[in-house]
């Protein structure tokens, strides 16, 4: 089914007689494998309202993101939390749409500076498992009006409502960028490293570390961006205040190369031609080297968000939670074979309350179960 | 303004749920003298009152379990409260219920710079957060105006915003996990010190829920550290569009300042006439800054002031020291407390796309004169959240209901333009029979649901947020 508006989409969610599986771009298949008839919203597309002086837009969530990207580099305006494109990692081809970006929650490097998609998202539209639509949030910066579905919205991957329509904050667009890159740091030491910048007045907009295999060829990175001589100044308080660090440090400073370099972070390049699975963790940053000294040997890791956010490439079938035991944090299996996604939870299995406070949503939102039903366990 | 009927039954067994609080509390925890719960009869919308049951105020986790599994056995409405400063009447108790004070709560559990965050109890303050990490450069951004009394609880409960929200965002930005115990006792903990959900995102729906969805007692919180410096620039215009305008202009030029304050004439000559800040007398002023090191604030301010001058402003003022820049937010600082000493006030929230900015203050000056009512503006300008403050004399019989009908009218207008009835106060009781014009039933509903999951027996602070008619089946259950 592919609805051309709100009102078609609900009627479709009314009338559907069994499971759907709910589609933006197909970019992103992330989550148990789901069986229903397939209803995309890619063709519920186009921007709504954008007010460059409010910094907010409004789009159906079909609309690509590539022509929200657009329109807002015409006004010198971006989506602040960088939003990975996940083409390269899951071998997809497709359009990313919004709406997947909002309904898998999926940010980029900059998350550790100004947030993820859900403290981007303003508002939502969605059509429940019912039929009904159902609006939340708004298109102001600061609304606590009513509780925030807008938050439990995104990241639920389709599975308590079908998005139709979001509004989002944007952001200035930064004039300069520019990168410290530090070799030969052990991933603990880089950790150090990154949470000193980190934790320093300096505006850290990316902390990255690519392991190196026996020691050898692990790099750092540190990114700024911001007005020219504000990058400058940044650039050397904070090789600065890691010269103390073991490695070499160099500037990169040709800001198409930091593009391609800091893009490469952000869609998880140095992973791509792996074929086992992809693992991806949110863990405390510190306890970040202590979590991947204890995953099977030849898992090739790179750390984002300061080491707070661990990507993992392992053998095929491993249960990666059961071989690094307990840890405070969650992990997702973002790549696997059907068979592994059937088999492992995808998603970190909650306490069983939570568990049961999440069915319970789940139950209320689609109480016939047809939304997606099982990708989140 | 309405509330529930009190339950007779819960009224006439009084003794016996103060005896089984007393039980699993110390002495002094459990107020219940008709003579002392009167410190819990309101909060700061002092407008309405209503001596709760008891209050208790429990000291740990363990034992705020222990009352909610009480209070959920005898079927008693629990108000938590942080340090009872809401605006909007969100710890007004009703005479069956206990009140959970959380003002025991106040340890730092745990300081962690190098992951940059707090682990705190949430009775502690929103400034004594700061005040606990200063000392190594850190703060906690989110600074409602409150921050001196208000609770973490509270801004957990209300998702509390503050100035500086344009560049850090508002509490549910900064709110990392939290430590919560539902109506039935049951003690959850939701996210922690990484980022982001690995399931639903039932943290980020918990932050805003008024207190109705579960206690939460202990918060980990995102903590930064303190830029280098911060100055701020003083404009003032002819008039609200100009000013309203150069806003717009500043953000698409892609400075981000750390805060853009607006203030109108009616609110400029109160807080002139009693801070004495040197204010210019005009239509309308901003107050905008910006933070970095000496060099990269130059830059901005630079930047700033160019675009303000081409707005033809009647003033234009640039800190140049610390002093300068103190008396520059004096005036600011001082409005509210400016406008008390004229009258009594009634301060509304509404947000507003900042477009509508010129639109909405004029409307609200017509209304202020249909209603023979002044209004003063003074607000956050960057993200459109007004805090038009209505004059009103509580002495003058009608005054007060005049009053609130004016503010109700202001709202609509907000929600009218695109906009919402509360940025940062919270509906509480105040905007309660207001969330019909900004939602249909559909959207009431869905947000019900998730109280009817994690309270499924109605019983924290039941009587809050929604319209009573649309809960009333619910509580009454």
């Amino acid at each position: 089914m592919t609805p051309v508006n709100e009102a078609e989409l609900a009627e479709a969610v009314a009338a559907a007689k069994g499971p759907l599986a709910v589609r933006g771009g197909g970019t992103r298949p992330i989550g148990r494998p789901v069986v229903g008839e397939p209803l995309s919203v890619a063709e519920l597309s186009g921007i709504e309202l954008y007010e460059p002086g409010a910094l907010t837009i409004v789009v159906k969530a079909g609309t690509p993101l590539a022509e929200i990207e657009a329109a807002l580099a015409a006004e010198n305006q971006r989506l602040a939390f960088e939003p990975i494109d996940h083409r390269g990692l899951l071998g997809t081809t497709g359009e990313p749409t919004i709406g997947g970006v909002v309904a898998a929650n999926v940010s980029g490097p900059r998350r550790i500076q100004v947030g993820a998609a859900r403290d981007h998202l303003l508002g939502v539209r969605f059509v429940d498992g019912t039929g009904t639509i159902i609006k939340n949030g708004g298109r102001v910066m600061k609304n606590v009006t009513g509780y925030d579905l807008v938050k439990l919205m995104a990241g639920s991957f389709g599975t308590l409502g079908v998005l139709s329509e979001v509004s989002l904050k944007v952001l200035p667009k930064t004039d300069v960028i520019a990168s410290l890159r530090i070799q030969g740091l052990t991933d603990a030491g880089a950790v150090r490293a990154m949470s000193q910048a980190l934790g320093s007045p300096f505006e850290v907009s990316g902390a990255a570390h690519i392991s190196g295999e026996a020691g050898q060829g692990a790099i750092t990175l540190i990114r700024v961006e911001g007005f020219e001589a504000s990058v400058a100044y940044r650039l050397a308080q904070l090789t600065e205040l890691l010269v103390g660090a073991e490695g070499e440090i160099t500037h990169l400073t040709d800001p198409a190369k930091v593009r391609t370099l800091w893009r490469g972070v952000r869609d998880v390049e140095p992973l791509h031609d792996h074929a086992g699975d992809i693992w991806r963790l949110s863990v405390k940053p510190s306890d970040a080297p202590g979590i991947v000294s204890r995953m099977p040997d030849g898992t090739r890791v790179v750390y984002d968000w300061g080491g707070g956010l661990i990507w993992a490439a392992t053998a095929p079938g491993t249960d990666l939670r059961a071989e690094i035991g307990p840890y405070h944090g969650h992990a997702t299996l973002i790549r696997a074979s059907e068979a592994t996604r059937a088999a492992l939870p995808v998603f970190q299995p909650e306490p069983v309350r939570l568990a049961a406070i999440s069915q319970g949503l789940r139950q209320k939102f689609d109480p016939r179960g047809i939304l997606n039903q099982g990708l989140m366990g | 303004m309405q509330m529930p009927t009190p339950n007779a039954a819960v009224l006439s067994k009084k003794a016996r749920i103060v005896e089984r609080l007393q039980s699993v509390l110390p002495e002094d925890a459990v107020i219940h003298d008709p003579t002392e719960t009167r410190a819990y009869e309101c909060d700061a919308l002092t407008a309405y009152k209503c001596p709760p049951l008891a209050a208790v105020l429990p000291a740990s986790t363990e034992e705020v379990a222990a009352v909610l599994k009480i209070c959920h056995e005898e079927g008693v409405p629990v108000v938590p409260r942080g340090s009872g400063t809401s605006l909007a009447g969100g710890a007004l108790p009703t005479a069956d219920s206990v009140i959970l004070g959380v003002a025991r709560l106040n340890a730092v559990l745990e300081t962690d710079y190098d992951n940059r965050f707090i682990r705190v109890q949430t009775g502690r303050t929103n400034l004594s957060v700061t005040g606990a990490v200063e000392e190594n450069d850190f703060f906690y951004a989110p600074d409602p105006s409150s921050q001196l009394a208000c609770a973490i609880a509270g801004n957990i409960g209300m998702n509390s915003g503050g100035a500086h929200c344009l560049k850090y965002g508002v509490t549910t930005n900064n709110l990392l996990g939290v430590t919560m115990v539902l109506m039935d006792g049951t003690v959850v903990e939701l996210g922690g010190a990484h980022l982001d959900a690995g399931g639903l995102d039932l943290l980020g729906v918990v932050c805003g829920s008024e207190g109705q969805l579960g206690v939460v007692t202990e918060a980990t919180l995102r903590i930064l550290r303190k830029p280098e410096g911060a100055r701020p620039v003083l404009m003032g215009f002819d008039s609200n569009e100009v000013a309203g305008a150069c806003v717009s202009d500043i953000i698409k030029a892609g400075v981000l300042p750390v805060a853009i304050e607006f203030m109108d004439r009616p609110c400029i000559e109160a807080s002139e006439a009693f801070a004495h800040a040197g204010y210019p007398l005009c239509e309308a002023l901003l107050i905008v800054e910006v933070e970095g090191s000496p060099a990269e604030i130059d830059e901005q301010l630079g930047l700033i002031l160019q675009i303000a001058r081409n707005h033809n402003p009647v003033e234009l003022r640039e800190s140049k020291s610390p002093e300068e820049s103190a008396k520059i937010w004096l005036g600011r600082k001082s409005a509210f407390g400016a406008m008390g000493q004229i009258n009594d006030y009634m301060c509304l929230d509404g947000t507003i796309p900042v477009s509508s900015l010129p639109l909405v203050l004029r409307r609200i000056g017509e209304m202020s004169k249909e209603y023979g009512l002044d209004v003063a503006n003074v607000f956050h300008a960057g993200d459109g959240n007004m805090h038009p403050l209505i004059l009103f004399d509580a002495n003058k019989p009608g005054d007060l209901e005049r009053c609130e009908a004016l503010g109700a009218d202001i709202l609509k207008l907000c929600v009218e333009v695109g906009g919402c009835l509360t940025g940062e106060h919270g509906v509480g009781i105040e905007k309660r029979d207001l969330m019909t014009s900004q939602f249909t039933a559909e959207d009431i509903e869905a947000q019900l649901w998730v109280k009817d999951v994690f309270d499924p027996a109605w019983l924290l602070n039941p009587a809050k947020v929604f319209p009573l008619g649309a809960t009333e089946s619910r509580r009454a259950a």
